[in-house]
């Protein structure tokens, strides 16, 4: 093999030799896996409508459900292996929320059931609550300046 | 309680939700494939995103159009708990917007919280292979 010379031949032999991440290929797989994971809930949410619970209702049950399913599957390490798969298929949806949950507290088991399970639990999901329920409170509070000022925003 | 399973399996909206939902999923897959972004922050920007996107009145036509393929992901939830604060302010003004959108979205979080946990519990640490 000839030596390289300059930077630039260097950062061409390099991209020549890393992996070429499949792009097309995982959102591809991407699609398919997180479609079916809605519609799976789509599903639970129409059986739960045909039964006379409203749609808020469903909804949180669809939730429940799928966060239920996912987190036992994370617990069994069924769960890794769609997620290596199908990437933000699984990731995206509710699941993916419940997954961030188990998958540190099981890590960090060995120091203990309150600091080690309880505490490491939050390490994703916590920010994700944090911006969330921020989020929330933000547009509330805008929603109620707009409307007191007669300036319906929605 | 008798179901009318031509209800339940809808194609039609089983197809828009199947469609919808996976198209939400691609952009998450090409933000983790062409930025540096770790899963976590990903996972922040689609709740926050759908958070605001509920507030302005957006996200209500995706959810109108494809139903649990809007709402099952984390935008979903982000538009969730958005239209329970300002449901929230309907109702009791500024008080409400502190507790509108926790309380519609109590399920999913309690649920997390719980299903986690006990999860956890029944978990096999995984044994490293040598």
């Amino acid at each position: 093999m000839n030596p390289i010379e300059t930077k630039q031949t260097y950062q061409e032999y390099v991209e020549k030799k890393s992996p070429n991440s499949p792009i097309l290929k995982n959102c591809f797989n991407a699609f398919w896996v997180g479609g079916l994971i809605c519609t799976i809930g789509q599903i639970i949410m129409n059986i739960c409508k045909e039964r006379g619970f409203d749609q808020n209702l469903s909804g949180t049950i669809v939730s429940i459900i799928l966060i239920g399913l996912s987190a036992f599957l994370t617990g069994l390490n069924l769960f890794n292996k769609i997620g290596k798969f199908a990437g933000a298929g699984s990731l995206i949806p509710i699941t993916g929320f419940a997954n961030s949950i188990v998958s540190p507290a099981m890590e960090y088991k060995s120091e203990g059931y309150v600091m080690g399970v309880g505490g490491k639990m939050f390490t994703v999901a916590g920010p994700v609550l944090v911006f969330g329920i921020s989020a929330s409170i933000i547009v509330g509070i805008v929603y109620l300046i707009f409307n007191t000022q007669s300036m319906t925003l929605v | 309680m008798d179901i009318d399973w031509a209800n339940v399996f809808n194609w039609m909206s089983l197809l828009k939700c199947f469609v919808v939902g996976g198209l939400i999923c691609i952009i998450g897959q090409i933000l983790i494939d062409k930025t540096k972004l770790t899963p976590a922050r990903i996972l922040v920007i689609f709740v926050t995103t759908g958070a605001i996107l509920g507030g302005l009145g957006i996200y209500q036509y995706v959810v109108d159009f494809a139903g649990a393929g809007a709402t099952v992901p984390l935008t979903g939830f982000g538009y969730n708990l958005a239209k329970g604060a300002i449901e929230g302010v309907k109702d009791t003004g500024l008080i409400g917007a502190f507790t509108g959108g926790v309380k519609a979205s109590a399920g999913g979080i309690a649920a997390a919280v719980f299903f986690g946990y006990l999860a956890s519990l029944i978990s096999k640490p995984k044994m490293k292979k040598q």
